[in-house]
This record gives C-alpha cells, structure tokens and sequence, in this order.
C-alpha cells in the first residue's frame, strides 16, 4: 500500500508540477514583487512550499493565445484528428468486412499484403510520401496531414479479427430476407462491432493528436501548424518562457484525457486484445 | 467475376486505394530509392548499392545504432516495474481502480506537452530534478539534457515514468488474473514462500506476455525516439541523444539526402526483421507453462 501510493505520487508529481509552474509568471517585475516564480531556485528548500505559487497567475492561460496563434494550432489538431479517425473507421470497416466475409479471388495474398506491410517502420514511408505530396503540390495543406493516415493496415487487420468473431447466423437471416450486402454491414456488422470500432477510433484520435512527425515533414505554414509542431516551434524560439510553455502544454494534454475517460472501458479492452500500437 | 466478388472490391476500394497511394508504392518507391542518389532538385542518379556501403562505413550510423539500442535499455527496467504494478495491484486492496488510473496517467498524456515538461524538469538550473537533488540530499545535479553523459539516462528514466503503468502494466494484470488461484493454493500447502511463489508460478504464466511486450517494446525501440530526441535536445549535445530515427530525418529533411535516407530506414527494417524472427526462432520455444 505505501508502495503503491509513493509510486502513484512519482507518477503524478511531475504533471502537478506542470501546473505549478503554468500558474507561475515569467514577468520579472512581478517576480520581485511576489518573490517566486518558475524561475526561482529554493533557498529556504522547501519543495512543497514552491511547488505552488504564492499568487496563481492565471492570465498565462490567455497569454499562451496571445504570444502564438494557440487556438489556430488547436483547431487544426482537432481537425486532423477527428477527420482522419472517422475517415479511418470507415475505410477500415468496410476492408475488414470484406476480408471476414466476402469471398474473392485473391482476398488472402492480398490480406497477407496488409499485413506484410504493418512490420515496415514508417520513415520507409515518409520518404515517398514527402515527395508525392510536393509534386501534387499538396505540401502546406490539410490534405498532406489527413490523406494519408485515412487509409490503415492496422485498422483494417484489427477490425477484421473482431468481425471474424461475430455470429454469421444474424447475417444469414438477413440474407434470406432479401438484404443487400451494404445493408448488413451497415444495420448488422456494424452495430455489433461498437466495442471495437471505439478503440480503433480513440487509438486513432490519440496518435494523431500527438503526432509531430507528419506535419513537421508536410508543413512550413504558420497557419497549418497543429498543437505538437507549434508548441515546438514556441519553444525553440522563447526557451525561457517555461511558464507559458507549461500553460500550453496543459492545454494540449486535456483532450487526451477527456477522450481516455470516456472511453476508457473500450482502452483497457483495446489493450488487452493485444497489438497496440504506441 | 460474378457479381457478389464484384461487391467486395467495392467495399476494399476505399481502403485499397489509398492503401496503394499511401503504403505499397511509397514502399517500392522508398526500395528503389535506397539504390539511387537523389537531392530532390536534380533527377535521381542510380548508385547501386554505394547508399549502403557508405552507411556501414559512417561512424556516425553505429554510434546512433549504439544511441538506439542504449535507450532501449529502458524496455527491460520498465517491464520489470510494470510486473512489479500488476502484481500489487492484483492483491486485494482498496481503491484499486484509482491506482490503476494513476498509473496510467502519464501514458495518456504522454506527446510533445510531456516532453516539452520533462525537458523543463531536467533543467539544469531550475528544474524539479536537481531541485529535489539539491534540496532532499544536498547533491548538485548534473546538467542532464546539456551532457553528453546524462542526457541518454534522463531520457530512459522519462521513458520509464511514461511506460511503467501504460499498456504494459494492464497486459500483466490480465496476465496474473488469469493465473489459477488453485496454483497458489497448493503452493502455499507446501510453504512456499513469496520468491518461490513468483519464480515457479507468477513468472512462468506470464512469460507469453513478457514475450509479447518484449518483442513489441524491442520493435518500437528500434523505430522510435525520434519526438523526444526532436523535441528535447535536437540529437545532442554532439549527437548523444540521436537514435536512427532522427539520423533519418535529418539525412532526408535537413540534408536532402534521400537515397541515404532510404537506405537507413531499410537497413533499420532490415534489423527490425532480424530481430523478429530470432526471437520468434529462439524465444517462442522457451515461453511456457
């Protein structure tokens, strides 16, 4: 139990810490006044006492819009990520369906293919990616960031194992009833999937809410910047300014939590069916 | 082509599509490239195999590999940690679900904001490590993330808070759930005490998921570090912190070099591959139970 509780508090000191110091200021008039700050080495050694500012300034929250375009990068993230999680859930479903169900030549050399292609790391990828986006002239646009993810092996792999799980009797009823092979995926497969088509979606949401890689190599634009690139950019030009970049940071991590909460049923279960990727 | 088959590409197509756009002509592509030298301004110039004759013969390219699998010295620790976790949390305690929550926080905030704190953490000057350093044991801290010596242990021990309660810890706990109590039951007939209880029960059920994690945390090591080492330090100080995911990026984007560019990241399939099926050889054998 006290085992327990000390790791539980090494695994949340450093995120309290990150709200310390967002509430701290970085301006060096008011550190004198208030005589601590993100910047202030404890003399009298007491942790605790600094771990929070005397004064909480919460004007960093509106500076963090203020200093850089914070909500243009926020709302490109939610972009990316929402438009490539449902683009993704539905390409993928309907691939897996076909893989679990329907019959066609060449169905099996070609899932082997998907698979093949899940062990090749992604820099192999990016390369040629890179180069198609810019002789499309796609470089420094949305498309850059949200076509290429739209289209998943992995989802398709893990969608179609838990469609390979759903009873067939369902669809062979509604088979002799006269429905169209679109009409079973839609009012029978998919309904019975919802489990698995929430992990896919929040795994995908959460990947691409982090990722720094893809618009790091598609976009130069201000403008197109999302959360993770802009943050960067931030900080390598105002190192100091550790107040603000906390304030962002903090910003940036409450969509993740909100997606993780409420759908954390279908996380753990996600997990535990094995082959999580990041 | 009968018509139901004809239905069934409909479905795929979407997913075909840009599977061959976006996956299987890039992969070509990128093979093609690994043999031709290219710097995307001039037309690409056939090379043959001299991408990779450079690339074994570039100091550089194994002291990265060395950088690479230095970080992944971290997998076994946080395994190690996250058994650990599950094995607690498996007793009978209250507030169970809030531990496990707690722990598994920093695996879902985890991204550039993470990385931008622990870079702030590991401040020399202000942050919370030498902070506590300096005023819990009265040790000055070393500069960490500014030192080609520390900057490699700061990222595994960011790496370790960020894994240690994450997927790994949940797929122990379903590990140890699954384990007969009955198994315990006649051990504890026999006396047996805790560490022979874990070496002859615990350890062995849940060596298929040791193997799993492992292979998976191994694979991912070998592609990853690219965010932390972009984000915290640039690769340096004097490329201490530069995995082969970053050299990659920066021979392609930095350098414009993309033959070499390619070349890497085939010669790191090339070792991800290796690695698996070793493991597959050697490991899949001993998991037992």
């Amino acid at each position: 139990m006290v085992v327990l509780c000390v790791m539980g508090i090494t695994m949340v000191y450093p995120l309290l810490w990150m709200v310390g110091t967002a509430l701290k200021t970085s301006d060096p008039v008011a550190i004198r006044v208030e005589g601590d700050s993100a910047s202030v080495f404890p003399a009298d050694k007491n942790i605790l006492r600094t771990l929070l500012p005397r004064k909480p300034h919460w004007e960093n929250f509106r500076l963090v819009f203020e200093r850089m375009p914070f909500g243009r990068y926020y709302l490109n993230s939610t972009l990316v990520a929402l438009l490539v999680t449902f683009g993704q859930v539905f390409t993928s479903s309907l691939a897996a369906y076909a893989f679990a169900r329907l019959q066609f030549r060449g169905r099996d050399a070609l899932f082997f293919g998907y698979l093949a292609t899940m062990m090749i790391p992604g820099s192999v990828t990016l390369i040629p990616n890179f180069i198609l986006m810019s002789r499309l002239g796609a470089i420094d646009s949305y498309f850059a960031l949200i076509a290429p993810p739209l289209f998943s092996a992995y989802g398709t792999f893990m969608l179609r194992q838990f469609f390979m799980g759903v009873p067939k009797e369902l669809e062979e009823a509604a088979v002799i009833d006269g429905c169209n092979l679109f009409r079973i995926y839609m009012h029978i497969i998919l309904p019975l999937s919802g489990p698995a088509l929430a992990t896919l979606a929040i795994f995908t949401f959460l990947g691409n809410w982090k990722n720094l890689l893809t618009p790091l190599v598609m976009i130069n634009r201000d403008e197109l910047r999302t959360l993770p690139l802009g943050m960067t950019r931030f900080m390598d030009m105002h190192t100091a300014d550790w107040s603000l970049l906390m304030a962002a940071s903090l910003l940036s991590i409450i969509p993740m939590v909100v997606v993780f909460l409420s759908g954390q049923r279908y996380f753990i279960a996600g997990i535990r069916l094995g082959g999580v990727k990041g | 082509m009968n018509r139901r088959s004809w239905i069934a590409w409909l479905f795929l197509l979407p997913n075909l599509l840009g599977f061959l756009v976006f996956t299987s002509l890039p992969v070509l592509a990128s093979f093609g490239l690994a043999f031709c030298s290219w710097d995307l301004f001039s037309p690409p110039k056939f090379v043959g195999l001299k991408n990779f004759i450079q690339l074994l013969g570039n100091p550089r390219f194994w002291e990265y590999l060395y950088n690479t699998l230095y970080l992944m010295m971290g997998i076994p620790f946080g395994m190690m940690g996250s058994l650990f976790l599950a094995i607690l949390l498996d007793q009978k305690l209250p507030a169970r679900a809030l531990f496990r929550l707690t722990f598994f926080i920093p695996c879902i905030v985890s991204g550039v904001g993470t990385l931008i704190l622990w870079k702030w953490i590991f401040n020399s000057d202000y942050g919370l490590v030498n902070n506590l350093l300096w005023s819990g044991l009265g040790i000055e801290g070393p500069k960490w993330l500014e030192s080609t010596a520390w900057a490699k242990p700061a990222i595994v021990i960011m790496g370790f808070w960020g894994a240690v309660g994450g997927p790994n810890m949940i797929l122990y706990l379903a590990a140890l759930q699954s384990v007969s109590p009955e198994l315990y039951e006649a051990a504890d007939m026999d006396g047996a005490n805790f560490w022979q209880r874990f070496w002859h029960i615990t350890w062995p059920m849940v060596s298929p998921t040791t193997f799993f994690i492992l292979t998976m945390g191994i694979i991912g090591g070998f592609e990853g570090g690219f965010d932390a080492a972009y984000v915290m330090t640039k690769g340096g100080p004097a490329g201490s912190t530069t995995p082969l995911s970053y050299f990659i990026y920066q021979n392609a984007f930095q350098f414009f070099y993309m033959g070499k560019a390619a070349a890497a990241s085939w010669a790191l399939f090339a070792m991800v591959l290796a690695f698996t099926l070793l493991n597959w050889r050697c490991g899949g054998r001993r998991v037992h139970y």
